[in-house]
């Protein structure tokens, strides 16, 4: 054949090798998945979100249920004989200074430390959440005015500002988790709070917001309906992998002894007492410290894993 | 074999695609994105691949010069550029090819340009990774080729200081630079209004011409495929379906594809309108709408006088400087009829839109609604204005709340008003989805399970849940294929008559108001240029800048053979 003519051809594909599919049907044998829905079958099967998971729970039941772990007691019966003593029987990972059981007092200390990280996280995300939204939302002044303000806390150094406060007169006789959490509650809710307004903002001026405005839903309930449930899940993310943040901070403060109080047990005060006998008996001080990287760990790979889950883009392929 | 050496030379097609399969790795396993693709590319020919999204078209050029996304791969088959297969070629290979033999004109020219580098600059890049010449006087002269009047000083612009069109002309500069003999020509048009698409595609045709470069120009639009290309190519779910002579195709288009892309491509229904007129034929047959005389009788049911609105634009500390968005508008909306307001990006019409809707407070003027003002409506009058009117947007994937399955977004208007009991709710969605010819069984889908179509016309059932009298449609229909958008714009007429909806259709697609709409506003700038039924604008304009939108329709200029038409 020559060869002008085979490439003008009018070339058709036979038939029967592609069918004209419907151009609009819906797939009906598959169920149906919301986007919470996808996140959670893609969540299910990774391996990083299984091994924090499962990590996450360990450490909520150790804080819950401390007495389950250990029938030493953490602060009492604590023989200054057993001072630096290493591993006995029933106390597998020796005695501290005070001669208490490391491995009770490693396990009792969760509780705080959890606690706070669990409570900063929760009063962090309502009062940085609740601003941030209104900001983006309503825009304007009230977006100026608590913008700067966020700012201002933003510059300020967690330390400094913490000694100060835990100094107040107030506050420095009865330090207690509620007032560790209020300090860190200061200084922490900015972050979700620009976060929050980010995500708002970006989501306020979808056409879905504006359907449902145009159908009577009121300003106020286009929010609530459609706008913060759209923007939770960079807050969702965010809030998990500062909850590892928060214990450490808290750790952090009671370590400097502006913290917890040492009648509550929490790792900071352990690793803070550990420093008499670091050279003689390092061991005190690096079972607490293990103990508070894995906790933190755990939780700032659940919030990657989490992050993949919800923005598909970023999903490794 | 007794043909001469000469001859063949001639006649060795430049790009030859045998057999092309693509597919890509994902997390869902391999994907088959092409298969047994074929097509061939003589030199200085143009070649045009037509398809919806997804169907390929994009992959397989993309292929040709070697730019497969990092998870793709040629699974099989060959491509032949100028008889070397490079199916397989060394990166290096291809970027000796790239720029010097193979060049590219990507999609979007808003962001293929790098905005921190000058235009000069990056069109001198291109000139040095070739090894050709690169002085200023160079660089100025490759711009001043592609149509960019003031090369030199514009050649030390950077692209924010460029219009879309200006930009598209840049790109186009950068991949003729060299010299290619083959130009790969992505949708170069697409993100461009349409008088300007005309005079890019006008001017990359005579460009190509001249330099003899053979084009490989991929688009969504049939008729402008035909008006440009010798040859086109059509491929559906990454195959080849049908290939051959442009006019061939049009005229006797084989395969049931073709045929329905032939059907209802807007640009070529238009066409086929107009030579159906010429031939005397009744326009009611072709047409949605009824006769005039019936359309003129009607009363308004919405009647917008002297509209403006003035935007406050902040330039600097406390100062800001007016922008008149809309400027004095003035047109009727007719009971049961469709009125269209056409315009480039920046006429206004969406404003106008926002306007009626009551989602944007005008500057001055008035819109009644069933002889009352709306603008001075207090809170509890306008939530039952709201009612009556409602909005069918563009972005089919953004105007549906991605947390809320389909049974609780179309429910939604009827909970805010406070309609019926949770059981009636219910029977009215399965009512309302029926309209919308969708099965029950997507109550409870979530909006991205469901295709473009599908979520338009889940809009369009939540639109109707409150029995609107006035419908809004912002380009409802811009953002969908050919094939799906003719499914829209019949079931929106179909809707018309039988609940005898009115609709306000904003579009800057002239092909599709000559399909759908009984009156068509232009606006031009913020002003209203020109009013009339569709036959009055499209047949007689009385402005020049109608004129020229109606003539940058693509297709526009093809010559159809009646029994086509």
């Amino acid at each position: 054949m020559n060869k002008d003519t085979a490439n003008t051809e009018h070339y058709v594909a036979p038939l029967e090798e592609t069918p004209l599919a419907e151009t609009d049907s819906v797939k009906e044998e598959t169920k149906a998945l919301s986007l919470w829905g996808e996140a959670w079958r893609n969540l299910r099967t990774q391996p990083l979100f299984i091994i924090s998971a499962l990590l996450i729970l360990l450490i909520l039941t150790v804080a819950a249920f401390p007495g389950l772990f250990t029938s030493a007691s953490p602060d009492e019966g604590c023989l200054l004989a057993n001072s630096d003593g290493g591993p006995a029987p029933g106390h597998p990972l020796g005695y501290t200074f005070q001669g208490c059981d490391v491995y009770a007092r490693v396990i009792y200390g969760t509780r705080a430390s959890v606690l706070v990280g669990l409570l900063t996280t929760i009063a962090v995300v309502i009062i940085g959440g609740i601003l941030g939204a209104l900001a983006g939302y309503y825009g304007g002044w009230l977006d100026a005015i608590l913008a700067r303000l966020g700012d201002i806390f933003f510059a300020l150094p967690l330390i400094l500002g913490a000694i100060i406060i835990m100094q107040l007169p107030a506050f420095r006789e009865n330090r207690t988790t509620v007032t560790v959490v209020f300090t860190l509650l200061i200084f922490g809710w900015p972050q979700v709070a620009r976060i929050t307004r980010g995500a708002v903002i970006s989501v306020r001026n979808a056409d879905f917001v504006v359907a449902s405005r145009s159908l009577g839903v009121s300003k106020f309930s286009a929010l609530m309906k459609h706008v913060i449930p759209n923007s939770l899940a960079p807050v969702i993310v965010i809030a998990t992998i500062s909850l590892g943040t928060f214990i450490v901070a808290e750790a952090t403060l009671s370590f400097l002894g502006i913290g917890l109080p040492p009648s509550i047990m929490s790792w900071g005060n352990d690793i803070s007492a550990a420093q008499t006998s670091l050279r003689s008996n390092p061991s005190t001080l690096l079972w607490p410290a293990a103990a508070l990287s894995i906790t933190v760990l755990s939780f700032i790979m659940l919030g990657d894993a989490v992050r993949d889950a919800l923005d598909p883009k970023a999903r490794k392929r | 074999m007794t043909i001469n050496t000469e001859n063949t030379a001639a006649l060795q097609p430049l790009l030859e695609i045998r057999d092309l399969a693509i597919s890509f790795s994902t997390s869902n396993g391999e994907v088959q994105a092409v298969r047994n693709a074929h097509l061939t590319v003589m030199p200085g020919e143009t070649v045009a691949i037509v398809g919806e999204s997804g169907s390929g078209k994009s992959t397989t050029a993309l292929a040709a010069i070697g730019l497969l996304d990092g998870n793709g791969r040629v699974s099989g088959g060959q491509i032949i550029f100028d008889g070397e297969d490079i199916s397989h070629a060394s990166e290096k290979r291809l970027q000796e090819l790239r720029g010097n033999s193979i060049g590219m004109v990507p999609q979007d020219p808003m962001s293929n340009l790098n905005p921190v580098w000058k235009i000069g600059f990056q069109v001198k890049e291109t000139l040095r990774a070739n090894g050709l010449p690169h002085t200023p006087a160079d660089v100025a002269k490759v711009l001043e080729q592609a149509g960019l009047p003031d090369a030199e000083r514009r050649a030390k612009q950077y692209p924010h200081e460029f219009s879309g069109g200006m930009r598209q002309r840049a790109l186009i500069a950068i991949g003729l630079s060299c010299r290619p003999r083959l130009l790969i020509a992505d949708e170069p048009t697409s993100a461009l209004d349409v008088t300007v698409q005309r005079q890019i595609l006008d001017h990359l045709g005579t460009l190509t011409d001249e330099l003899g470069t053979a084009v490989l120009l991929i688009t969504h639009d049939l008729g402008l495929a035909a008006e440009r290309a010798q040859k086109v190519v059509v491929m559906y779910k990454g195959r080849v379906v049908e290939s051959g002579p442009a006019l061939e195709i049009l005229t006797n288009p084989r395969h049931p594809y073709t045929r329905k892309l032939v059907e209802s491509a807007p640009s070529l229904a238009s066409k086929r309108i107009d030579s159906a007129k010429s031939l005397g034929v009744q326009s009611a047959d072709l047409l949605t709408s009824e006769d005039s005389a019936k359309l003129k009788a009607a009363d308004n049911v919405i009647e917008v006088k002297d509209l403006t609105k003035v935007f406050k634009l902040r330039s600097g500390l406390g100062k800001s400087t007016d922008f008149t968005a809309v400027d004095n508008v003035s047109f009727d909306i007719k009971r049961g009829t469709t009125t269209a307001v056409v315009g480039e990006s920046g006429s206004g019409k969406s404003t106008v839109a926002r306007m009626v809707l009551n989602l944007e407070t005008p500057t001055s003027g008035s819109i009644m609604y069933n002889g009352v003002d709306m603008t001075t409506l207090n809170t509890k009058r306008l939530f039952e204005f709201r009612r009556r009117v409602q909005p069918i947007f563009q972005d089919p994937y953004g105007s549906l709340d991605p947390m809320y399955n389909i049974f609780r977004t179309i429910e939604e208007p009827l909970r805010v008003h406070k309609i019926g009991t949770a059981k009636s709710r219910e029977a009215k969605v399965r009512e309302l989805l029926d309209q919308v010819a969708l099965p029950s069984s997507v109550m409870r889908r979530f909006p991205n399970e469901l295709s473009g179509g599908q979520r338009q016309r889940v809009a369009i059932a939540r639109a109707l849940a409150l029995d609107p009298e006035v419908v809004i449609c912002d380009e409802a229909v811009s953002a969908l294929d050919v094939l799906v958008q003719a499914q829209i714009l019949n079931l929106l007429a179909d809707l018309q008559s039988e609940l005898g909806l009115s609709y306000l259709f904003i579009t800057h697609d002239l092909a599709v108001v000559r399909q759908i709409a009984d009156f068509v506003c232009v606006m031009e700038k913020g002003k209203l240029v020109e009013t009339g039924t569709t036959d009055e604008v499209f047949d007689a304009p009385q402005q020049d800048y109608t004129r020229a939108l109606l003539a940058a329709i693509p297709g526009s200029r093809l010559e159809l053979p009646p029994e086509v038409a």
